[in-house]
């Protein structure tokens, strides 16, 4: 991790000045490069294989009305869809965690997924048409995530009651959800355990603009706080003394992250993971601690699901598995490798 | 620039810990405040540096109550060191020096010339500059405490407060910082404000001592003035002999054997203090 040298450059006009970070730079253009030819195999690879040139030519318009179904119709909303929603949980795990100073934390640790979760099941279960299942599990990460933050609250908000509060309330939805998954009925149990293990099967353009508004909206609100952020991280004292509104930042950044996370869940359920691991991959990457690394989380949240996802639909192909199952294979045995590392003992002194 | 605490009562909840307090800060000099455990020393620098609201009483900065000027407005002009800062893992001590320019920055603006010019001059004047890359947590203690000195010197304001800033360094860890911070003083004519907890360093490094007890200031004035076997008698329940410091002829006080303290201290002299703790069994 250490030896590598960091190359800064200051870039700077009259108004504007940012100290660039060339293996930022780096990192985030190969994710780029990875994601594009994510994308094209995500497009190309299927049952209905189409040959990459088929695949260019009906990107401009040009290929058999079949091919347009397939990719247009089918195959490129979903892999959009993986992409802004792996990059929505990165920003959004990034943020809780350099916020509770807990590289553990993540929205689906603090009960933000798992409120969703329980709304999402209820209109499963309950019989509610699907149409309402994105909107009942925005809200139901809104509402939580309210919850949460209520219950946390005592004359200002501290990071540490704000996990315990998280984990008592997920524990609490969790309890719910599967109450409903015993009561349910069988067909609706099944829908309701492919969408709680996270999916993108049979996503369309409908869940698409949803999530991009949310993300138009919410990437620009998270660069206006992450300078705040980053003084945050340094203790409440420091942050005080540096002369961040602390708590009105820490409002803000729980929103921008719980509001991340319900647009994710809204579009494609609760993938697992992604929120937790995005933000360390990407740390490890650039090298960065804090709010620097957040464009490489972004990106690095958006490939992981997309790739994640093209193995899902391949593996075991024609059988498609839910995206969140192959999240989970990748992101339980890095938890646990983290708990691992974070009960050591820290040397020095 | 002037500080100055104004019929200061602070507290958590409980009884106040400092209670009616006023004090003024001389600027361009260094001041310590000094005191035994839970006297409120503590207490007092948090209330000067608005970690901590008043309940009653004001501190004001230039004659205006810091609670009125916007906390970006003061963070220019008042800096703070707690006592044990943490950082992020693998935060650089680059990065650590850079997050003290948030006051002067705005979104547009996050590496200025300005900018770049107080953090390699932070860098240069704690010695940290060589230490740039490498993470506060790969550090010790005393370069871990220079690095963030340097982050509160980047800041660049005209006093800086720090909350016990040689604790868990050693000895020559210690005198090190002490003495970066009268160069400091005497140099840039900043204004120093610190809690220290060894009476000694205090007397060697402060142009102004305040001596705190119970919340309340029992003397101030320059250690040559103040700091007598009856204060610190009072103030740490402790009996000592002053002798003048070799190095600089400041007060140094050096505590009473403990035989003599049982046979020549006048019985009652210090009896019905609650600060007195049992005397530790021989260290050896």
């Amino acid at each position: 991790m250490t030896g590598t040298l960091t190359r800064r450059v200051p870039v700077r006009s009259r108004t504007f000045s940012r100290l660039l970070d060339l293996r930022l730079l780096a990192v985030c253009l190969g994710a780029v490069a990875v994601g594009l030819v994510a994308t094209a195999l995500s497009v190309s690879l299927g049952e209905f294989p189409i040959p990459l040139g088929d695949v260019a030519a009906t990107l401009v318009g040009a290929g058999s009305r079949t091919d347009e179904f397939i990719i247009v119709g089918l195959r490129l909303p979903r892999a959009l869809v993986g992409l802004g929603c792996g990059m929505a949980l990165g920003v959004s795990g990034l943020i809780f965690q350099t916020l509770v100073r807990n590289p553990l934390a993540a929205p689906d640790v603090i009960g933000v997924t798992g409120g969703a979760s329980l709304t999402g099941v209820a209109i499963l279960i309950l019989g509610a048409p699907p149409a309402v299942l994105p909107v009942g599990a925005f809200v139901g990460a809104v509402a939580s995530a309210s919850l949460v933050y209520a219950l946390a609250w005592r004359g200002g908000l501290s990071p540490y009651r704000l996990v315990l509060v998280g984990i008592a309330l997920a524990a609490a939805f969790a309890a719910g959800t599967s109450y409903l998954l015993v009561v349910g009925d069988l067909i609706d149990v099944q829908r309701a355990a492919v969408w709680l293990v996270g999916s993108l099967n049979g996503v369309t353009w409908d869940e698409f603009w949803p999530l991009v508004v949310g993300l138009v909206v919410l990437f620009p609100a998270t660069a206006a706080l992450t300078r705040a952020l980053d003084a945050l991280s340094l203790g409440e004292e420091s942050a005080v003394a540096l002369g961040v509104p602390v708590q009105r930042a820490r409002l803000g950044l729980v929103v921008v992250a719980a509001a991340l996370a319900a647009f994710a869940v809204a579009a494609s359920g609760p993938i697992g993971f992604v929120a937790f691991i995005a933000p360390h991959i990407a740390r490890r990457l650039t090298g960065l601690t804090g709010a620097s690394a957040l464009p490489a989380a972004a990106l690095v949240g958006g490939v992981l699901v997309m790739v994640c996802d093209l193995v899902a639909r391949l593996v075991l192909a024609p059988i498609e598995l839910p995206v969140g199952t192959v999240t989970a294979v990748v992101g339980a045995p890095f938890f646990l490798y983290l708990l691992y590392r974070a009960n050591r003992p820290v040397g020095g002194g | 620039m002037s500080l100055r605490a104004d019929g200061l009562t602070l507290g958590y909840g409980g009884d106040p810990v400092v209670a009616d307090l006023s004090l003024e800060l001389p600027a361009g000099a260094i001041t310590a405040i000094v005191g035994a455990n839970a006297c409120g020393k503590s207490t007092l620098l948090r209330g000067l540096a608005r970690l901590l609201a008043p309940r009653s009483g004001a501190v004001l900065l230039d004659g205006t109550e810091l609670a009125k000027l916007g906390t970006r407005e003061v963070a220019r002009r008042l800096g703070l060191l707690p006592q044990s800062p943490a950082a992020p893992e693998g935060l650089t001590v680059e990065d650590l020096v850079a997050r003290g320019r948030y006051p002067h920055q705005s979104w547009l603006q996050q590496f200025s010339r300005d900018d770049q010019d107080h953090i390699e001059w932070a860098l240069e004047v704690t010695d940290t500059a060589g230490l740039r890359r490498r993470a506060l947590d790969q550090l010790s203690g005393g370069q871990r405490q220079r690095a963030w000195i340097a982050m509160a010197l980047a800041q660049d304001t005209e006093t800086l407060l720090l909350d016990e800033p040689t604790t868990f360094l050693d000895m020559a860890h210690q005198v090190e910082v002490l003495d970066l911070l009268a160069d400091l003083n005497r140099e840039q004519g900043r204004t120093v404000v610190m809690v220290l907890h060894d009476l000694n360093q205090a007397c060697r490094y402060a142009d102004h001592l305040v001596a705190m007890d119970r919340g309340r200031i029992h003397a101030q004035g320059p250690p040559a003035d103040v700091v007598d076997a009856a204060m610190v008698r009072a103030v740490f329940g402790l009996d000592v002999r002053i002798v003048p410091d070799p190095e600089e002829h400041t007060p140094m006080c050096v505590p009473a054997r403990r035989r003599r303290r049982r046979s020549e201290v006048a019985p009652g002299a210090a009896t019905g203090d609650a600060r007195h703790e049992p005397l530790a069994p021989d260290p050896s």
